[in-house]
C-alpha cells in the first residue's frame, strides 16, 4: 500500500504512518470501459465463511462466475512441530488440528504409531476408542448443523445445535478430563481408564440425544425455507467427487456408500451393526440429511460399545511403550497416584530411570512408514507417518478431509448465486484448523 | 558430525559410518547403495541402468534386489548423547539416526500384492512403459513402489484407467525430507486408493534437492492440485505442468520451504511492531 493510494490516504503520527481505508462508489469503477464483472473478497473474517476462510468471488450481478478459496490463515506448523517432539507428545499436537474432531485425530495418529510399532492395544481401549469417536462424531455433526444453520439464517438451528453439543462436550469432559484437545488416546491405548460411573453417564447421554435429535427433523428437515435454500444447491456428482477427492458425507450424498468403518474396519468396527446412510441427490440438502442420519447411527454404535466394554487394562502391557503413569484425581487435581510415586521413587532406582527416559526421550519406533486412515465426520482422515527409528517422527503428514473437500467449493458454487456459495461451503463443513494445520 | 557416539548399550545398531545402513537393509545391497550414495550424480541417470518392468504377466516388477538409491544412508548416528554444552535430552539437541533404507521385497509379496503386481506389470507392458518401477517394498502390510520421476504421470494414468487396477482416488500427495546428508533426500509420496478393489498403494519418487522437479499429476487426479501446492510450499518440490503452482499455506512472499529439515523450527523474524521470536532452544534464558 502506498501513501498516495486514492482509497487509503496515509498520514504521519507519532505511532508511525496511519492509513485510513475508505471505500468508493461502484459507479466510479463501472464505467463504459468496464463490464459488470466485479471481484469481491469474502473473508477471512466473515461470519458466513465457516472460520478464517477467504473466498474470492468473481460476480456478474448476483451470479458467481468464478470462485476460489484462499487458505492458510490458521497455519500453525503442527506437522513440523511434531518432528521435534516424541511420538507420545505428538498426540497433543494432532488433537488440535481438526478441533471439532479431536478424538479422530488422536485415534488415527495412534493407530499409525501402533502400526509402526507392530503392537495391538487391549480390547477395552479399542472399544473405548470407538465409543469416544462416535460421541465425538455426534458433536462434530451438531456443530456443522449449528454453524450451517447460522450461516443460512436459521438461528434456532444454531442455538439448538450448540445446546446439544454442550451435552457432548460435558460427557467428553467427564470421560477424558477435557472438553476439547483431549490428548486422551495415546500410542498403546488410553491415558487412563474411564471414571467409575461412566456407563450411567453415557446411557443418560444416549437417552437425551434420542429425545432431542428428532427435534431437528421438526425444526429443519421439512421446513420450506430450509429446503429451498438447500435443495439442488451445491450439486456435485459422483465423478466430480472422485476427481476432486471428496470423501465423507459429500461422497455419500452422491450415491457411493463409502465409509472407512465398513470397507477398511479399524478398532473392531466390523463387530458393530450400523448402516451407512446414502443419498443420490448430491446436493446440500442430501448432505444435511445424511449428517442427521449418521448421528442416529452413531447412537446405535455407542449403545453397542457400552455393552462390549469389558473390564481390563486400557494400556498395552509392554512397559517399554506404555506411559509410566497411574493417574488419579487427588485433592490438588489430577496426577500420579501417591502409591505409584512412592513405588517409583522409593523402591526401584531402575524404575525411576526408566520412567525418566520414557518421559523425556520417548520410545523408539522402528524405521518405516505407514498410512493409517479413519472415517472422520468429514471423510477420510489419513496419517502418513515416517520413522527413521528414533524417538521422534521423521515426518507426520495429515491428509485432512477438510483440506481436500474444500477443493470442491468452486465446482459446487460456480454458476450459482452468492447466497448458494454460503450453503455450499456450509455443506462441505470445512474446519479451518484441519485445512491449514 | 559423523564421529561415532556409541553410548546406548542396548542399541542394536552400530554407531557411525555408512556401514550402519547394512543393518537396515541387509547385505551387499545396502553396501552397494552406500557406495552409490557417496557420489550422487544426476539422480535418475544412474538408476536407469536396471530397467525394470514389464515383460508380461508373471514377470517381476523389480530386478533382483535393486541396485538403485532410494534413500541411501550416507549418514551416521550423531547427537543426543554426544551433544556438548547442553543438558538437553528433549530432542532439541538433535539426535540424528542413520538414513533409513527400505529393504526391497522379494516374491512372493503375500496377500493381494502378487496378483496386483502382475496386473500392474501387464498394464504397463500394454502401454509400453518400461523401467518405471525401481523397487518394490512391502512393509507392515503396505506396498510401496519406488518409481522414476519421468514416469509418474503415465503410471498414475495407467493405475487410474486400467480395468484391473482402477485407482479412482488419489488420497494424498505429500513430501518427505530425509535429512541434509542423505542423497536424493526429497521424496514425493502418492497414496492411491482403489475403491473397486479396496486396495491402497503408495508411489514414491526420490529427488535431488538441487533438481526438485517432478511431473504434476493434476491432469489425472485433479485433487492433487492443492496437495502439490502444499508440497511445493513446504518442501520446494516443483511440479512441472501444475496449472498454478503457488504457495498455499504460507504467505505468498515467504522465503524458504518450512518443512525441509534444514529449515529451523521458530526463530524466523516476523513483521509485527519489531517483535522478535527467538528459536525455541534460545527462548528460556534465565540470566
Amino acid at each position: 500500500m502506498t501513501a498516495n493510494d486514492a482509497y487509503a490516504p496515509g498520514r504521519e503520527t507519532t505511532e508511525g504512518t496511519v492509513y485510513t481505508v475508505t471505500g468508493g462508489d461502484w459507479d466510479e469503477f463501472l464505467d463504459e470501459q468496464h463490464d459488470d464483472r466485479i471481484v469481491i473478497n469474502m473473508g477471512p473474517q466473515h461470519p458466513s465463511t465457516h472460520g478464517v476462510l477467504r473466498l474470492v468471488l468473481e460476480l456478474e450481478g448476483e451470479t458467481v462466475t468464478q470462485a476460489r478459496s484462499v487458505i492458510g490463515y490458521l497455519h500453525t506448523g503442527i506437522e513440523k512441530n511434531c518432528e521435534y517432539r516424541t511420538w507420545t507428545q505428538g498426540v497433543t499436537f494432532v488433537t488440535r488440528m481438526d478441533y471439532l474432531a479431536p478424538l479422530f485425530n488422536e485415534a488415527a495418529y495412534c493407530l499409525g504409531v501402533e502400526k509402526l510399532l507392530g503392537v495391538e492395544v487391549p480390547r477395552r481401549a479399542q472399544v473405548a476408542r470407538v465409543l469416544l469417536m462416535e460421541i465425538n462424531r455426534i458433536g462434530s455433526h451438531l456443530v456443522c448443523l449449528a454453524t450451517g444453520g447460522m450461516e443460512l439464517g436459521a438461528l434456532t438451528g444454531m442455538t439448538a445445535g450448540f445446546r446439544e453439543r454442550e451435552e457432548v462436550l460435558h460427557l467428553l469432559e467427564y470421560l477424558t478430563g477435557l472438553r476439547m484437545n483431549h490428548a486422551y488416546i495415546r500410542p498403546g491405548g488410553l491415558a487412563q481408564d474411564f471414571p467409575g460411573d461412566w456407563k450411567e453417564k453415557v446411557t443418560e447421554f444416549v437417552g437425551v440425544m434420542r429425545s432431542r435429535l428428532p427435534d431437528y427433523d421438526k425444526l429443519l428437515t421439512g421446513q420450506t425455507i430450509w429446503r429451498q435454500r438447500l435443495e439442488g444447491v451445491g450439486y456435485l456428482p459422483l465423478d466430480g467427487c472422485l476427481a476432486l477427492g471428496a470423501t465423507g458425507p459429500i461422497l455419500r450424498s452422491a450415491g457411493l456408500p463409502w465409509d472407512m468403518r465398513k470397507v477398511e474396519p479399524y478398532c473392531g468396527y466390523e463387530e458393530y451393526e450400523f448402516d451407512v446412510p446414502t443419498a443420490t441427490e448430491g446436493d446440500c440438502y442430501a448432505r444435511y440429511r445424511l449428517r442427521l442420519a449418521e448421528m442416529h447411527e452413531s447412537l446405535k454404535i455407542i449403545e453397542q460399545a457400552v455393552d462390549r466394554m469389558e473390564p481390563g487394562p486400557v494400556m498395552i502391557a509392554d512397559r517399554k511403550i506404555a506411559w509410566p503413569a497411574q493417574l488419579s484425581v487427588g485433592s490438588d487435581g489430577m496426577g500420579n497416584t501417591l502409591e505409584h510415586v512412592r513405588k517409583i521413587m522409593g523402591q526401584s532406582m531402575e524404575s525411576l530411570i526408566h520412567h525418566f527416559k520414557l518421559v523425556t526421550e520417548g520410545f523408539s519406533v522402528p524405521a518405516g512408514q505407514v498410512y493409517s486412515a479413519v472415517e472422520s465426520p468429514r471423510g477420510e482422515l489419513g496419517y502418513h507417518l515416517v520413522s527413521d527409528g528414533g524417538t521422534r517422527p521423521l515426518r507426520v503428514h495429515v491428509r485432512d478431509p477438510s483440506f481436500v473437500n474444500l477443493q470442491t467449493m468452486p465446482a459446487m458454487s460456480e454458476g450459482g448465486m452468492v447466497a448458494d456459495v454460503i450453503a455450499a461451503v456450509a455443506s462441505i463443513d470445512p474446519v479451518m484448523g484441519g485445512v491449514d494445520r | 558430525m559423523t564421529e561415532p557416539t556409541g553410548t546406548s548399550k542396548d542399541d542394536q545398531e552400530p554407531t557411525g559410518g555408512p556401514q550402519s545402513s547394512a543393518q537396515a537393509s541387509g547385505g551387499d545391497v545396502a553396501e552397494h547403495r552406500a557406495r552409490g550414495g557417496e557420489t550422487p550424480e544426476g539422480g535418475e541417470h544412474e538408476q536407469a541402468e536396471e530397467p525394470i518392468d514389464a515383460q508380461g504377466p508373471g514377470s517381476d516388477l523389480t530386478p533382483e534386489g535393486g541396485t538403485r538409491t532410494v534413500a541411501p544412508a550416507a549418514r551416521g548416528r550423531s547427537g543426543m548423547f554426544g551433544v556438548a554444552g547442553s543438558g538437553d535430552t528433549s530432542g532439541f539437541g538433535g539426535l540424528r539416526l542413520p538414513g533409513y533404507v527400505p529393504a526391497p521385497a522379494e516374491r512372493p509379496y503375500g496377500g493381494w500384492f502378487d496378483g496386483f503386481a502382475d496386473d500392474f506389470a501387464q498394464a504397463l507392458a500394454e502401454r509400453g512403459i518400461r523401467g518405471a518401477v525401481q523397487q518394490v517394498t512391502v512393509d507392515r502390510g503396505e506396498i510401496t513402489f519406488y518409481v522414476r520421476r519421468e514416469a509418474v504421470l503415465e503410471l498414475c494414468r495407467t493405475l487410474r484407467d486400467d480395468d484391473a487396477l482402477r485407482f479412482e482416488l488419489c488420497s494424498s500427495v505429500s513430501g518427505v525430507d530425509y535429512g541434509e546428508d542423505v542423497p536424493q533426500r526429497l521424496h514425493v509420496v502418492y497414496h492411491l486408493l482403489s475403491m473397486t478393489y479396496r486396495r491402497r498403494i503408495r508411489l514414491e519418487v526420490a529427488l535431488d534437492v538441487d533438481d526438485p522437479h517432478v511431473p504434476s499429476v493434476v491432469e489425472v487426479y485433479p485433487t492433487a492440485d492443492w496437495h502439490e501446492r502444499e508440497t511445493w510450499d513446504m518442501f520446494g518440490v516443483i511440479f512441472d505442468g501444475h496449472p498454478a503452482l503457488t504457495r498455499i499455506l504460507m504467505p505468498d512472499d515467504w522465503d524458504g520451504h518450512p518443512q525441509r529439515k534444514d529449515y529451523p523450527l521458530g526463530g524466523i523474524p516476523v513483521e509485527y511492531k519489531g517483535a522478535e521470536i527467538p528459536p525455541p532452544d534460545e527462548r528460556r534464558a534465565y540470566t
